[in-house]
């Protein structure tokens, strides 16, 4: 990857250099990329002789910022309203129906807030449905429309040409296999990654933009009478709606994998300085003496 | 860099004016041409009213998906129903010869249908599916009268916008729009499989509306009141539903 980031991202803005002390003294053997904590009592600015700066940059642009924040929120409630609904009937089919006198494909062994579903357990937990599918359609709504905005922003502008689209010499199996073997040895992302996303999260990003995202909307609308009453196919191509609630769930499985280990990940790779760069856009991007 | 904050300052003023003013717009719209479901109000307002209104817009005469004879569930699935109250039992032990259906509201014939002469209107079967709020679902056939047909009966007002439907059962009422109302595939339902409508799929009469949720296909219906405004009946939410924290609209 090397640095050629900076001239593929021609739409970061390289502005607002502030002035940071950085003592070379506290490089020595720390591992690439560290920055010396404040408080760190070894480096201590004793001397300000030689200052390379620390370059604060933009590094996502607001609307990502405020569309990613409002699409965290909506997942979050969509997930636990979801979770609520299937507590009402915690069996899964296959095809057109299903209920609790047809064979369901599996269940989910937890108790249930309905006490005609035979669950095993000997109580019945209490109805959330009401409060659980009004926020999960509203939220749905929410994030719908963000999510409209984001892409269409995301084409005019080439975000996904530019950020997203993974280099085609990076698209090799071996510069895949590098970057999971790094991944696998717990190696902390270089300093470009700060700025970058490496092939690796540009598959994993598009994938759940592309993929995942439209599969969730779809698989949920397949499920709404009024809408496949007007735009049938959207269940007739699933094969029913059962199969589409099915979907539903493995689709929302895979985007909660995804919300751990991107969590897992911005926490390995500094939680604070990512967390900053979503939250206020600013990145640090350490220079170092000798680049 | 003053100046270009001012600016922006200005640019980001300006769309939050456009912004506000545009959705005001729409807002009045909405309620001008019945876009607005009585359970707008409150803190899920906007994804209802959202829903409502853009299925209201693309789906005014879509039908519901109609399946074959053989995708027919082998068992109906009768949802649990609370122990049935005593004016219920009374008219099941008579064969439900003495159920009737009064009509009134905004019509200009209020009438009372017992269920022979519903049953001697032109009759029409559908074959669609049930789908639970719950998850589950099943497919059968109804056979019933159009609504339209007794509404037309009846003559509703040209101000009419809701028709109210209760069950028997207290505290068991929904209501719908015109639009479903005079929707082809929306039933007094009286049969199913080509036989009676068992009690636990509502039998001897339940409105079947195929569009939206089962929890609007209420049973055991004994009488209509056609309306131009929700606000007179219970919480003025539009049904008993959205009283225990359901949607009103149930199209999803």
């Amino acid at each position: 990857m090397g640095h050629a980031w900076a001239a593929a991202r021609p739409d970061i803005p390289l502005a607002r250099a502030h002035a940071a002390v950085k003592i070379p003294g506290c490089q020595m053997g720390a591992p690439s990329g560290t920055i010396p904590r404040v408080g760190d009592t070894a480096c201590i600015p004793s001397a300000v002789s030689a200052v390379p700066a620390t370059t604060v940059t933009s590094r996502h642009s607001a609307l990502v910022r405020v569309t990613h924040w409002i699409t965290t929120l909506c997942f979050f409630a969509l997930l636990v309203t979801g979770a609520e609904i299937v507590i009402s009937h915690p069996r899964f089919y296959w095809g057109e129906t299903g209920n609790v006198l047809t064979t369901p494909l599996f269940k989910i062994p937890i108790p249930s807030s309905r006490s005609l579903v035979p669950t095993g357990y000997g109580y019945v937990l209490p109805d959330q449905n009401g409060w659980s599918r009004a926020l999960h359609f509203q939220s749905a709504w929410i994030v719908v429309l963000t999510g409209s905005l984001y892409v269409i922003w995301g084409l005019v502008t080439g975000h996904f040409r530019k950020g997203l689209l993974p280099a085609k010499s990076d698209l090799s199996w071996r510069g895949i296999s590098s970057v999971i073997a790094n991944h696998l040895r717990f190696i902390r992302p270089s300093e470009g990654d700060a700025w970058s996303y490496n092939v690796l999260q540009r598959l994993t990003y598009l994938f759940v933009i592309f993929v995942l995202f439209p599969l969730v909307i779809w698989t949920g609308l397949a499920m709404s009478p009024a809408f496949v009453s007007a735009f049938p196919a959207t269940v007739t191509l699933l094969g029913g709606r059962q199969t589409a609630r099915t979907l539903h769930f493995f689709i929302t499985l895979a985007l909660t994998l995804f919300l751990l280990v991107h969590v897992a990940l911005v926490a390995l790779a500094g939680f604070r300085s990512r967390m900053r760069a979503m939250v206020t856009g600013q990145a640090d991007h350490t220079r170092r003496a000798h680049e | 860099m003053s100046n270009l904050s001012r600016r922006k300052l200005i640019y980001t003023g300006l769309a939050a004016a456009a912004g506000v003013s545009g959705l005001s717009v729409a807002a009045s719209l909405a309620h001008k041409c019945g876009l607005v479901p009585p359970d707008h109000g409150g803190l899920y307002g906007l994804g209802e009213t959202l829903t409502y209104a853009s299925q209201r817009l693309l789906t005014r005469h879509s039908f519901a998906r109609e399946f074959s004879r053989s995708q027919i569930s082998e068992r109906p699935m009768a949802n649990e129903i609370a122990p049935l109250s005593e004016p219920f039992k009374r008219l099941q032990a008579g064969g439900f010869a003495d159920w009737r259906l009064t009509v009134d509201g905004m019509v200009d014939r209020p009438a009372s249908f017992s269920l022979d002469q519903l049953k001697s209107y032109p009759s029409r079967s559908q074959i669609t599916e049930l789908s639970c709020e719950e998850g589950w679902t099943y497919i059968a056939e109804w056979i019933g009268v159009p609504l339209s047909h007794v509404l037309n009966l009846v003559g509703t007002h040209p101000q009419a916008r809701y028709v109210v439907y209760f069950s028997i059962e207290p505290y068991w009422w929904e209501s719908i729009d015109m639009a479903d109302a005079m929707h082809p595939q929306t039933f007094l339902t009286y049969g199913m499989n080509g036989d009676v409508l068992p009690v636990g799929n509502g039998g001897p009469l339940r409105l079947r509306l195929p569009r939206q949720l089962g929890y609007k296909s209420v049973k055991f219906i004994t009488h209509l009141t056609v309306t131009d405004s929700m606000k007179k009946f219970g919480k003025g939410l539009g049904s008993a539903s959205p009283e225990g924290g359901y949607a009103w609209y149930a199209g999803i």
